[in-house]
């Protein structure tokens, strides 16, 4: 299992670069991850979808998919493309810690 | 006592069930009432054969009364709620139906206008869908009035019925135009949100593989945003764009709005939690669910609604016996793929085991993954079957619920 130090502390991940336990995630570690995605600033609404996400993680046991996260959030598609460019689900997702969201068959 | 069985839609998985769940009660144990707002029972499969005059619009239809059973009763209605706590469905009409145990059949609905421009100018005249028979009867018009350009076939977004048809689409759009001796000047572009031609790897790399050989561009992790039908293009929500003369959109789909109106019933999109392995939904012990309808990992088919079909009417009967669920329903799918010029190929895959190539079910039989003239004539047939094995309730030899190992080649074992 590949591990990487993220603000200091080593957490597993997979070959994707998702976390594997999302329970090594703290918030302190956000700005890190945000930053290896291209992501300069977390502003508020990022912070909206990242705590969404892991809300919507622990409840369901996997992160929500753009269009679930687009009626839910309160954070529209179009935003979420704005915020978390090139797949928002899959970064908001590296970013919150959790694993990569089922998609679907 | 008798048990009031109430089954909410008509179309592959509330017939088949109704049918099935009235042999196994008498009129006196059990009453079966089943629910659909109309009577024009569609063979979906038969909708990617009409845009390109290969079936007639009414060839593919019948209606929904007549493949149900004596002693069904039958109510004509769009239902307008469930009231899940209550054991109480209320339709638009006015009726309310109370029950003991409720089948949810109801199907995807069909989002169009849920993603921006697509239902805008354009739409029916440049901007189709094969996905209904209205939209499949305007695309054959307008396919067989094109001069040449550029075809777009566009996903939007997954869960789609099932995922291969707009592949198969893509094949069939480039035999159709070959046929015509015009295939030079017609572009085909595949556009999708996927990472690759197919969800599951070893067949999307296989089909990927056939659209390449086909001279089909395919276009992927596309997440479109923008139908823009005066144009002509295709944007996606990170700015990318896709002329089209001609696109041929899979809209987004969702649930029926009515689940959406039913406390606890639904999930975000309108699907309704299931268990996947019992059909039991999630809401409520009494309330079960299959096909289209239900948030399982399965594709949305209807082998797939079918295969479910016996496990829920195993586990209705257990759960009115007080018995515990049988939680043997594996996400069995089996689909032929048409992939033009008289051929097709076949796939078979559960919950566990993607889609490999060998032979169905066992090592003499169907080759899988790979295109053949039986394999059509397979698909072709299914019609039959499906109107008469299928819907009536009957087994089909060799075709059952549990997916077959035998004749089935893992990747490791498979040459490079
Ligand atoms: C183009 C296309 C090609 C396909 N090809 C294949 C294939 O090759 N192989 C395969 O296995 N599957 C195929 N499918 C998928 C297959 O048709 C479906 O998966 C299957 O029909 C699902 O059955 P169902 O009972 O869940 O839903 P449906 O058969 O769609 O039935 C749902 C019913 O519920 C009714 N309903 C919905 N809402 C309400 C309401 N509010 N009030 C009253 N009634 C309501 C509808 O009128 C409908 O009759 C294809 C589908 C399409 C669109």
């Amino acid at each position: 299992m590949p591990t990487k130090t993220v603000a200091g502390t080593t957490v597993e991940v997979n070959d994707e670069g998702f976390f594997t336990d999302p329970s090594q995630w703290t918030e302190e570690m956000a700005p890190e991850l945000a930053e290896a995605e291209g992501i300069d600033t977390l502003t508020d609404p990022h912070w909206t979808v990242i705590r969404f996400m892991r809300q919507e993680f622990e409840e369901k046991g996997t992160g929500p998919t753009v269009r679930a996260l687009g009626k839910t959030s309160g954070v529209t598609v179009k935003e979420l493309y704005q915020l978390f460019p090139k797949g928002p689900a899959k970064i908001a997702a590296r970013v919150a810690g959790i694993p990569k969201p089922r998609g679907c068959i | 006592m008798t048990h009031r069985i109430v089954i909410l839609g008509a179309g592959t998985g509330g017939t088949l069930a109704a049918n099935r769940l009235r042999r196994e009660y008498s009129t006196d144990e059990a009453t079966i009432t089943v629910v659909d707002q109309d009577d024009v029972h569609v063979y979906q499969p038969g909708l990617l054969f009409v845009p390109f005059a290969l079936a007639r619009p009414d060839d593919i239809v019948r209606p929904r009364q007549d493949q149900l059973h004596d002693h069904i009763e039958y109510i004509q209605s769009p239902i307008e709620a469930v009231e899940p706590d209550a054991d109480r469905v209320h339709l638009t009409d006015g009726t309310v139906l109370d029950f003991d145990v409720l089948v949810v059949a109801t199907g995807a609905a069909l989002l169009p206008e849920e993603t921006e421009g697509l239902t805008g100018p354009g739409w029916g005249e440049k901007v189709h869908t094969f996905y209904t028979l209205e939209g499949a009867t305007a695309l054959r018009d307008s396919l067989a009035a094109f001069d040449g350009g550029r075809l777009v076939i566009n996903v939007v977004d997954m869960p789609i019925k099932c995922p291969v048809a707009p592949l198969e689409f893509a094949f069939l759009a480039d035999w159709f135009f070959t046929d015509r001796k015009m295939r030079d000047s017609v572009d085909i572009t595949y556009v999708t949100p996927l990472d690759a031609a197919f969800t599951k790897p070893v067949a999307a790399k296989r089909l990927g593989g056939m659209l390449a050989e086909r001279g089909i561009d395919l276009v992927t992790e596309f997440n479109t945003g923008e139908v823009d039908g005066e144009g002509g293009r295709l944007v996606s929500y990170d700015e990318r764009e896709v002329p089209f003369d001609v696109a041929v959109v899979i809209p987004l789909h969702g649930g029926q709005p009515y689940v959406g109106r039913s406390p606890g019933l639904g999930d975000a999109l309108d699907f309704v939690p299931t268990d996947p392995h019992t059909l039991q939904s999630q809401s409520r012990p009494n309330v079960f669910a299959l096909g289209d309808a239900t948030n399982v990992p399965a594709s949305k088919a209807g082998s797939v609604t079918h295969f479910e079909g016996d496990v829920l009417v195993e586990n209705v009967s257990r759960f009115i016996a007080g018995e515990e669920l049988d939680a043997s329903y594996d996400g069995h799918a089996n689909c032929f793929i048409e992939t033009g010029f008289g051929k097709a190929m076949l796939i078979d895959f559960n919950y566990d085991t993607e889609p490999l190539p060998g032979h169905f079910p066992s090592k003499v039989g169907m080759p899988l993954l790979k295109e053949s003239r039986a394999n059509h004539l397979g698909k072709l047939m299914f019609q039959w079957f499906y109107w008469h094995a299928l819907l009536p309730g009957r087994d089909i030899p060799g075709i059952g619920p549990d997916m077959p190992t035998t004749g089935k080649r893992s990747p490791e074992s498979e040459s490079p």
